[in-house]
């Protein structure tokens, strides 16, 4: 098994202090982030204390300078949380939205955002899906106009993960629209700057964070807060997307594993019929069944860290994976919302929350389809 | 100020734990091993002694087995400064154990021991108290407060006793033994961790200490808690006034 990934007792330690968080801050309230529809902010100072905030980051800016087997150690266990929303909120923060800051933000932008992100004082969102744009993200509109020394800029985002919490955005807006792939730019946009808005959107599932549609009405922000290179912000959006979906498959595949431990207790306790349902052989049949694939979509997963923690390119890979994991996660909550009969249906039930928390994967940050496109290419279609 | 925390390893009180067959001990494969609860709080008001007071020293000190550096190390990630393992692959009673630490303290010249009131493997719960009177210095056990003078030369520890709570006070050097209620320990965070690898963590073998490490304590046999019997369902309340008289002898 791959687990010799982290098998280190630095890494067994990180775990302790994170699942020992989890289980403290997290787990108890995960219901309250659920009715709220995100978690509580002042929680990040306690992450960023942790150091869960910065673990590939340069110590240079506050980071622990360590590699893709921390972040693999504290997914799996967030997965604890027992709240895929609150979780993708972390994630979005950690992995999403401040990979490109810490590659190639300027000093001076690393030392006013990348810094309190690691602490844990501000928070990130991730702005690249539009109304009428997604999947091709190419096709976005949002347009940041220079004027002197200032981007104005104009549009609207949706589906945008930590609306309500975000104290800035990571922007990929159109900064010159005759350029083609060359004239998208990535800007740090603060949430109070004035003519910045957001309206909350209602889901089905990831209830526990704040999802929302995010407005830009003659925004202006110093050209200054560009990050990297004027014109190139779509091939730094890209290389973002590798660490955003790497994180997904961790997460994912760690909280489809705690629902069939949790599925396994509920099976070995309900009795009918005169025996357990663990007892009944179709149980069993079942249930090393989907052992069996989330085993195989871990080592996968696994396969990828190890290639990121030799800083090699895993487009290829974290693609499969996270192509497979979506569909894994799928297929394990529907059979344990099965096994768990009626009380699977309430979202009391982490089976029925499950259910719709995993339909997410085969979506957000590129939908299936989009992944096979790539693949596709890559493997000489 | 330099103070000295002693550490145990013990098995995680979060995991089930078996007897091995023959009585000997516990069945120790797979199971989890972290500091002894009581010790960590021990080291967790050094921490934040060494805080309150802007500087002090904080050196562990575990005796036991090499696999103990684990527990050090977490320690060290917490902040302690750094750390001595005392290597025996025996197990030791409390009194070699305050015969070991004596040793430490008078190559180590803390002014405090801050130790935990007992380890939960063996519940002793005697070290702390043999360790400062073979030193002859004062002792406060079952600390829930701790409160420094001006000067930092004496200290005030309020103790948890049967219904209530007693005032103590001492001017140091002296032990301290933590009760839970002392205060609740801090994680040990990823930065924490990182410079934990840089510390110091120097092992001594027990026999340089020139301790007579002869057991005076042997353990014959554990074993486990008797299961609880289930329980029965009486019809009515007389039938179970009776039961209470005649089988429970309870009243
Ligand atoms: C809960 C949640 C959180 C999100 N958080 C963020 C965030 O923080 N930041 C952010 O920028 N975005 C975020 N998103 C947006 C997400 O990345 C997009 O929804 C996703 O990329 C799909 O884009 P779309 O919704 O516009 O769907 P579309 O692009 O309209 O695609 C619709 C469907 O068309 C099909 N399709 C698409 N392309 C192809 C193709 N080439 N060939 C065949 N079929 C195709 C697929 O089945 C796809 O699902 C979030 C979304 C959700 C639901």
């Amino acid at each position: 098994m791959s687990s010799e990934i982290y098998a280190s007792p630095d890494h067994e330690a990180f775990r302790a202090a994170v699942r020992r968080f989890v289980e403290d801050e997290l787990a108890p309230r995960a219901r309250e982030f659920d009715a709220n529809g995100k978690i509580d902010k002042s929680l990040y100072r306690k992450m960023g204390e942790l150091g869960m905030l910065g673990i590939r980051y340069d110590p240079r800016w506050g980071g622990a300078g360590l590699d893709w087997s921390y972040t693999t150690v504290m997914f799996e266990e967030l997965a604890r949380a027992d709240n895929a929303g609150v979780t993708m909120g972390i994630s979005v923060h950690t992995d999403m939205a401040t990979p490109s800051l810490h590659q190639f933000g300027s000093d001076e932008l690393r030392e006013r955002w990348l810094v309190p992100a690691i602490k844990g004082e501000l928070v990130s969102a991730i702005g690249v899906t539009e109304p009428d744009a997604g999947s091709d993200v190419a096709g976005i509109k949002t347009r940041a106009v220079r004027d002197g020394d200032d981007w104005v800029i104009n549009g609207s985002k949706i589906y945008i993960t930590n609306a309500a919490t975000a104290d800035f955005i990571c922007l990929l807006a159109v900064t010159d629209p005759s350029a083609g792939y060359g004239g998208f730019s990535q800007i740090i946009v603060p949430t109070d700057a004035k003519g910045f808005s957001y309206q909350l959107l209602d889901k089905i599932g990831n209830r526990g964070s704040d999802t929302g549609l995010l407005f830009f009405e003659d925004v202006r922000v110093p050209v200054t807060n560009t990050i990297g290179d004027v014109g190139r912000g779509f091939q730094q959006q890209m290389m973002q997307f590798q660490d955003e979906r790497l994180v997904a498959c961790v997460s994912s595949n760690a909280a489809s594993l705690a629902l069939w431990e949790k599925t396994r207790t509920w099976c070995h306790e309900r009795k009918l019929f005169g025996k357990t349902l663990a007892k009944m052989q179709v149980t069993q049949f079942k249930m090393v069944e989907l052992m069996a694939r989330l085993t195989a979509d871990r080592e996968l997963v696994h396969a990828c860290v190890r290639k990121r923690m030799r800083n090699e390119d895993a487009t290829l890979e974290i693609s499969m994976a996270k192509l497979l994991v979506g569909r894994t996660c799928r297929v394990v909550a529907d059979e344990c919302i099965q096994l768990h009969g009626g009380f699977g249906y309430m979202t009391e039930s982490a089976a029925g929350r499950a259910f719709v928390d995993s339909r997410l994967i085969s979506i957000g940050g590129g939908a299936d389809e989009v992944m096979i496109q790539y693949m596709a290419k890559m493997l000489g279609f | 100020m330099k103070i000295l925390v002693p550490i145990k390893r013990v098995p995680d009180p979060q995991t089930n734990i078996s007897v091995k067959g023959d009585g000997t001990g516990i069945v120790t494969d797979n199971v989890k091993f972290v500091i002894n609860p009581f010790c960590e709080i021990a080291l967790e008001e050094a921490l934040r002694i060494k805080e309150q007071q802007g500087g002090a020293e904080v050196v562990l000190v575990s005796i036991g087995q090499k696999v103990a550096q684990e527990q050090l190390r977490t320690g060290l990630a917490m902040g302690a400064d750094r750390a001595i393992l005392v290597l025996s692959d025996d197990e030791l009673d409390a009194a070699t154990t305050a015969a070991l630490l004596a040793k430490l303290v008078d190559q180590e010249k803390p002014e405090l021991v801050l130790a935990g009131k007992q380890a939960i493997d063996d519940d002793a719960n005697q070290t702390g108290q043999i360790l400062a009177s073979m030193l002859d210095w004062p002792q406060a056990t079952f600390a829930s407060k701790v409160e420094f003078s001006g000067d930092k030369k004496d200290v005030t520890v309020t103790r948890e006793v049967d219904g209530g709570l007693e005032t103590v006070a001492f001017t140091l050097p002296g032990v301290i033994t933590t009760d839970l209620r002392l205060n609740e320990p801090r994680y040990a965070s990823l930065p924490g961790i990182m410079k934990a690898r840089k510390k110091e963590l120097k092992e001594i073998p027990l026999a340089e200490l020139g301790v007579d490490a002869k057991p005076r304590v042997k353990t014959h046999k554990v074993s486990p808690p008797p299961k609880r019997a289930a329980g029965r369902k009486v019809e009515t309340v007389q039938e179970l006034v009776n039961l209470l008289h005649t089988e429970a002898k309870l009243i």
